[in-house]
């Protein structure tokens, strides 16, 4: 990890138990200062339950959680570590009263005096454009206006540490979109240390330095963006982060830098070490895979070439998921502009290529029982 | 219908010359309900609020006990404070019986069930996240709850209601304890219920209206803070 930032925050050994059951098993977790962390994972993973346990919200069976060096719970008080902390839910839970009182609430438990309280409530509601809306009663906004109040009334107590809990999943796509702007100019600026749970990788890549892949109440992955989008650690992770093909095939032949690996009796080259024999699982992401009509031998880095059949065209948004046949099933994205040009339809031969460079391989050895 | 008619005169007679035994039976019914329904909020809410955060062994059967009180008959209330007061009942040495203070204590124990059940109630339909959000931004346990119940006051006000409401028209306890004594802890119910045995329906009628329109305004000032304050 990052030597020059310091941690912030430790979590060591901590577990969870609900009816006797494990819902969360960290053995190390460290978050460095001034760092976004997002934790993303399916439902169920243990993402809200991680946050509460980390805010000391949610007991934890056993464990510690160290803040700046200090035990919470032993040499520092529950209650002095929870003054640093602020947390937003996806529901906003705004408490029934003006927008105003709200952004103030957490001033007001402080004791902050009344002067401060005004300036700082204005500052928050200002930097998350809802300044018009302080004499309004929180009962009359919107679900985006709410979960700003919801924001501001976190950011105004200017924490250490903010735990976001899927802010913007129940948000509209347009709304999710100007909010999580407002918020990436404000973490930019504020530098607060800021864990996010959310279920949207596409959220988490935008907004974290760091992301952590949840399943079944672990950290299955924890790393940069770029890493665990493209070096998942194992299948889990990668059909999480988006990686569409996922390919199982023994290793044929080593050559200079490269291996070949047999899949579905074809031949697949990738770049990495690997003995000839062995099981490995092949991660392909859709943005590296392209499509060309050309039957020529046009000459093409690219040392996988396919002819392969279109199956299915998906429109996807802003491009088209297309899944193709070669022997083996594999996803590319084109636009809308390249599907026109191709004319591409269900049925129609194709050939798909992939650099070797872009496969990520995981080897099945490393996944087998540990100390093996 | 003469005898209607005849009894809704003098009823009005009655208030608008401020008979003054009438503003007196009046004013300790307000007094005495008034008294037992702050008691019940200040017991009922408290335990209500805490019960509502906490969980214990034999929860449930609190809640089921509490809900049961919330229908307790005034007259069973009245014969167990009634024993309780007794000469040589186990409080018999405080000399209260037939008193304005057992009025209060009878109607306390009426109306604390009400108040405990409404808050109990209205304190769990809060969100389950709310009580995190709040220890979230700094909040010690007792700002916590304290937020919680200001969270909480439209149902609370309803409480306020209920209990006041059970207790100003409820006259097996009163009777039984007060005694109806005129001048003394004769209020609005037991004045009633005299008068009708009497015979005196103009009077009866008189302190029924009362009794009506006190429970009117009271009401009425509490619905118009709930409507004031209701979301939308």
């Amino acid at each position: 990890m990052n030597s020059e930032k310091s941690t912030i925050l430790e979590a060591k050994n901590l577990q969870v138990k609900r009816g006797g059951v494990s819902v969360l098993d960290i053995s190390y977790l460290g978050v460095p200062e001034g760092e976004v962390l997002c934790l993303i994972g399916p439902n169920g993973a243990g993402k809200s339950s991680l946050l509460l346990a980390l805010s000391c919200l949610l007991k934890s069976s056993q464990g510690d959680i160290i803040f700046r060096g200090k035990r919470v719970g032993a040499n520092y008080s529950l209650s002095a570590y929870r003054r640093n902390l602020a947390m937003v839910f996806q529901e906003p839970l705004l408490f029934d009263t003006t927008v105003f009182e709200n952004v103030a609430a957490g001033l007001k438990i402080r004791s902050v005096n009344q002067n401060e309280v005004k300036r700082v409530v204005e500052e928050y509601l200002e930097r998350f454009g809802i300044g018009h809306l302080a004499k309004r009663s929180a009962r009359k906004l919107s679900g985006g206006e709410a979960q700003r109040t919801s924001l501001a009334r976190a950011f105004a107590i200017r924490p250490e540490i903010i735990f976001l809990d899927e802010p913007f999943s129940s948000l509209d796509a347009p709304t999710r979109e100007s909010l999580m702007g407002d918020l990436e100019l404000i973490l930019h600026e504020t530098r607060t240390t800021t864990i996010m749970a959310t279920h949207d990788q596409m959220e988490a890549l935008r907004l974290s330095d760091q992301i952590a892949v949840m399943s079944e109440g672990r950290i299955m992955q924890i790393g940069p963006p770029a890493e665990v989008m493209n070096h998942p650690v194992d299948e889990f992770v990668a059909s999480f982060v988006g990686t569409e093909t996922i390919l199982t095939g023994k290793v044929i032949r080593r050559n200079a830098g490269t291996f070949s690996v047999s899949v579905a009796g074809r031949e697949v080259e990738a770049v990495g070490d690997a003995s000839p024999g062995e099981s490995v699982i092949l991660c392909i992401r859709p943005e590296n895979v392209t499509v060309s009509t050309g039957f020529s031998n046009e000459i093409t880095s690219a040392r996988n070439v396919f002819s392969s059949v279109v199956k299915k065209i998906i429109p996807s948004g802003a491009f088209y998921k297309v899944e193709l046949d070669c022997g083996f099933p594999l996803v590319t994205y084109v636009t809308n502009h390249a599907r026109e040009d191709l004319s591409m339809h269900p049925g129609m031969d194709i050939t798909a290529s992939f650099k070797a460079t872009a496969i990520h391989v995981i080897r099945k050895k490393l996944l087998s029982i540990p100390g093996e | 219908m003469d005898i209607i008619i005849e009894g809704i005169k003098q009823a009005f007679i009655l208030l608008f010359t401020l008979d003054p035994e009438v503003i007196g039976i009046t004013w300790l019914s307000l007094k005495v309900s008034g008294i037992a329904t702050l008691i019940s909020l200040l017991i009922g809410v408290s335990v209500g609020t805490i019960i509502a955060l906490t969980q214990f062994p034999g929860r449930r059967i609190v809640i089921s006990l509490i809900n049961t009180g919330m229908g307790l008959p005034p007259v069973v209330v009245g014969l167990f404070v009634t024993i309780f007061l007794w000469r040589n009942g186990p409080l018999g040495f405080l000399e209260i019986l037939y008193t304005p203070t057992a009025i209060i204590i009878a109607q306390a124990v009426i109306a604390t069930p009400i108040v405990m059940g409404i808050s109990l109630a209205a304190i769990q339909n809060l969100p389950a996240n709310l009580r995190l959000q709040i220890l979230a931004l700094g909040a010690t346990r007792l700002q916590m709850v304290w937020i919680l119940i200001k969270e909480a006051r439209l149902p609370l006000l309803a409480a306020i209601m209920a209990g006041f409401g059970g207790v100003i028209s409820e006259v097996g306890a009163s009777i039984m304890v007060g005694g109806n004594i005129k001048g003394y802890t004769r209020v609005l119910t037991t004045a009633t219920v005299m008068e009708t045995s009497k015979g005196n329906f103009d009077i009866a009628m008189a302190l029924g209206i009362i009794l009506l329109l006190l429970a009117f305004f009271i009401n009425a000032i509490l619905t118009q803070i709930q409507q004031r304050e209701r979301p939308r």
